[in-house]
């Protein structure tokens, strides 16, 4: 960091102004030329207008009419607000989505964190088993849940071939509440932990080597290292890591869909699949409407609170003080 | 990962700007007189080749009309019927499943009613057997003719599995109970069940509410009088769902057994189940995919009598066929033109050849003269004719509004995840 560099008028610059500056922004005092003009960003902002704000806006507007998909929508104010506060499939979608959303993070981050440090790592053959590590991020989200799908049939998958032979007959897992919910956690966790294992990678080879030598200088062994030393080095890492999976769930969709179809019964109906369940199956687009609102103030809270929280906004340097 | 949120709000965003484009919806544009073309939006599966040639044949004989047939993939065939009508892109005419699956455009105004055709050419409705007929209507109203063979649901069993087991075809209640019993001992799954799409627990709940309390009792739901889910016969019927669940009549891990992949009808082909309740279809899967069981071991019979109950026990569920709807657009005389093709000698000539058993009144000859299998053809036939009702499949009666939701109460009903007192409350409930 600079030392603070006082204005024209000699007060020293906000620290407002000093953020803009660490992000190479309007540095007072900096030459106009090379500055890009702010109509670079108007198609964007057109096409970020056109095909997001107007849309939600529209959403918001659809939640409070009654509509099949035919004709004009119908206004019928906040019955389908008052409907979803009412509604137990509702309740039930907001709680599996949470458990979803803090499984998925609880059980993805030690592995993808441990695995991603390992991976940074100069062990033998660690190239050939990471890039092993990493084929289900190569894969497509609906070949994953196929895929997976045929693995768990009860009567032609080789889970229920393998079951009967080692004393497990049955081994049904997708018939029941809480293994179909297991399962899309597990399968969403297969399917993701490879990518935060590449950023925990990335995070863990930007660890200066110099740190670790210290450490073995004062006698400290992996344990410590990885204590002392890695994890607070990585912690913009696993904020970023923690907001992808955080909203990634919010949105998770595409296994439930192909792997449960919401059930058995409603066991698995999360919020976003109750969404598509009221809008293009039952074409309620109304009520859909609704739901899908709830969605997005959720998500935008759930990333706002973790920005907010974990310090991401202010951009604190893991490298302060070296 | 993938931007869910932003993509259906964008097709909300779409379709709203398109109804609003048209002004209403009222689906005119796309008309058969202006631009000389009939668009025929049809199903696409290996059967649709029937209509095609339909259309190669009308347009032989017409030269200012051509009729082109669109065919849609199976799968999201419905939604993309509601974007079309939805955006006033409609087709002149379209396949449906009568009943809900059509209501919608009912209420809107978009389809021309039929019963004038009917009166002004009486050869097209004596061509159709009556209860197939009747099938068309919403509203007592004609809005569907017939274009395709009828798919009863029946019950398929292995004889190869109730030959080792000594067993006889169920037909009376008390059998079917004893086969559960017979099987179970057998270490064989009774009833084959795709509980994983669950519009297959749906048949059984038809055929049990059918045969205990009449064609009525599902005729009143259907005709919008949710109260008539109340009908003791409803109740009755899901009690004996889960006595047939608590005897293990269907296995115990039939709720994550998809038919769409193929599981249940491979229990039946492989022989790990005993009988499955199926619509007539299931008969060309098996030819597809076990060809030399539904040759040699495949039978097939009627769904049982039900002791005391007010059912006919001829009646049968399904689909009683599919059906031909035209879009109101004011100049109709191409679209009741090509409705003629469905029941001429080649038409029908053309669907029996592909397997299928036609729902008009000469089929029988020529399902004698024609049919790749006349056995199963003929039985399928005489069962559908003789039949006094024939309930439509629940879910295509319905509006989706309502269907969709109560074929997963259905769903937890087999799984016990609601009584069946529960059950019935929270189907009444359903608008």
């Amino acid at each position: 960091m600079s030392v603070v560099s006082p204005n024209r008028d000699g007060r020293p610059a906000s620290t407002r102004s000093r953020a803009r500056a660490a992000a190479g922004g309007a540095r007072p005092g900096a030459p106009k030329a090379g500055r890009p003009s702010a109509w670079w960003g108007l198609p964007a902002l057109l096409f970020f207008s056109l095909f997001a704000v107007l849309p939600m806006v529209l959403v918001v507007y659809l939640s409070l009419t009654s509509w099949g998909g035919l004709g004009s929508p119908e206004f019928i104010g906040f019955e389908n607000w008052a409907r979803l506060a009412g509604d137990p499939v509702m309740h039930q979608a907001i709680m599996l989505t949470l458990l979803l959303t803090f499984g998925s993070w609880a059980t993805q981050t030690p592995v993808a964190m441990l695995l991603g440090v390992w991976a940074a790592g100069r062990q033998r053959n660690r190239a050939v088993l990471s890039a092993i590590f990493f084929v289900p991020l190569l894969l497509s989200s609906a070949a994953i849940a196929i895929i997976w799908r045929a693995l768990l049939d009860p009567n032609f998958g080789p889970l229920a071939q393998i079951g009967p032979m080692i004393g497990i007959p049955g081994l049904d897992v997708l018939s029941s509440e809480s293994g179909a919910f297991l399962v899309i956690l597990f399968v969403s966790g297969w399917q993701f932990i490879p990518l935060h294992t590449l950023l925990y990678q990335g995070g863990a080879r930007q660890i200066p080597e110099s740190l670790y030598q210290a450490a073995e200088i004062d006698g400290a062994g992996r344990y410590r290292s990885f204590w002392h030393i890695t994890l607070p080095q990585l912690r913009n890492t696993v904020t970023t890591s923690s907001v992808l999976m955080l909203v990634g769930s919010l949105t998770y969709f595409d296994t439930v869909l192909i792997i449960t179809g919401g059930g058995p019964g409603h066991a698995t109906t999360i919020v976003p699949f109750l969404m598509y369940e009221a809008g293009f199956e039952n074409y309620q687009y109304g009520y859909a409407s609704a739901v899908a609102c709830v969605l997005v103030a959720v998500a935008t809270l759930a990333s706002l609170l973790m920005v907010r929280f974990t310090g991401f906004g202010s951009m604190r340097s893991t490298r302060e003080g070296m | 990962m993938i931007p869910h949120r932003a993509g259906a709000a964008g097709a909300f965003a779409l379709l709203l700007f398109a109804t609003t484009a048209c002004g209403g919806g009222s689906g005119d544009s796309g008309g058969s007189g202006g631009d000389g073309e009939l668009n025929v939006m049809m199903y696409q599966d290996s059967l649709a080749v029937v209509q095609k040639n339909a259309a190669e044949r009308f347009n032989e004989n017409h030269e200012d009309v051509e009729a082109v047939v669109n065919e849609v993939p199976g799968d999201g065939y419905e939604d993309k019927l509601r974007t079309v009508m939805g955006s006033g892109q409609s087709p002149d005419m379209f396949f449906n499943w009568g009943g809900g699956s059509i209501e919608a455009y009912v209420d809107q105004e978009m389809l021309l009613p039929l019963g004038a055709t009917l009166q002004e050419n009486p050869e097209m409705e004596e061509a159709f057997i009556p209860s197939i007929l009747e099938a068309g209507k919403v509203n007592d109203t004609q809005y569907g003719i017939p274009l395709r063979g009828t798919q009863p649901v029946m019950l398929f069993f292995n004889e190869q599995v109730f030959e080792d087991a000594g067993a006889e075809p169920p037909e009376t209640w008390q059998d079917l109970l004893d086969l559960v019993d017979t099987f179970k001992d057998e270490g064989v799954t009774p009833f084959a069940l795709g509980g994983a799409t669950p519009w297959t627990e749906q048949m059984w709940m038809q055929y049990l509410v059918d045969r205990q309390g009449g064609y009525e009792v599902f005729q009143r739901i259907q005709n919008g009088d949710s109260e008539g889910w109340r009908d003791p016969a409803v109740l009755e019927a899901a009690e004996t769902v889960q006595d047939l669940v608590d005897r293990g009549a269907f296995g115990d891990n039939y709720a994550s057994v998809s038919y769409e992949e193929g599981g249940a009808s491979a229990l039946l082909s492989e022989g790990k189940a005993a009988m499955h309740l199926m619509g007539s279809w299931e008969y060309s899967t098996q030819l597809a995919d076990a060809e030399e069981f539904a040759k040699e071991d495949l039978g097939y019979a009627a769904f049982p009598a039900m002791p005391d109950g007010d059912g006919a026990p001829q009646a049968v569920v399904g689909n009683p066929t599919n059906f031909f709807s035209v879009t109101d657009d004011g100049d109709s005389e191409a679209e009741v033109d090509f409705l003629k093709q469905t029941y001429t000698d080649e038409y029908v000539q053309d669907m029996v050849e592909n397997g299928e058993v036609p729902t008009t009144d000469n089929s029988e000859e020529m399902i004698e003269e024609h049919s790749p299998n006349p056995d199963f053809a003929t039985f399928q036939y005489r069962m559908v004719r003789d039949a006094p009702t024939f309930q439509l499949s629940w879910d295509q009666a319905l509006d989706r509004s309502v269907a969709e939701p109560m074929v997963t109460e259905i769903e937890r009903l087999f799984n016990k995840q609601v009584t069946p007192e529960e059950f019935v409350d929270n189907v009444a409930a359903l608008q």
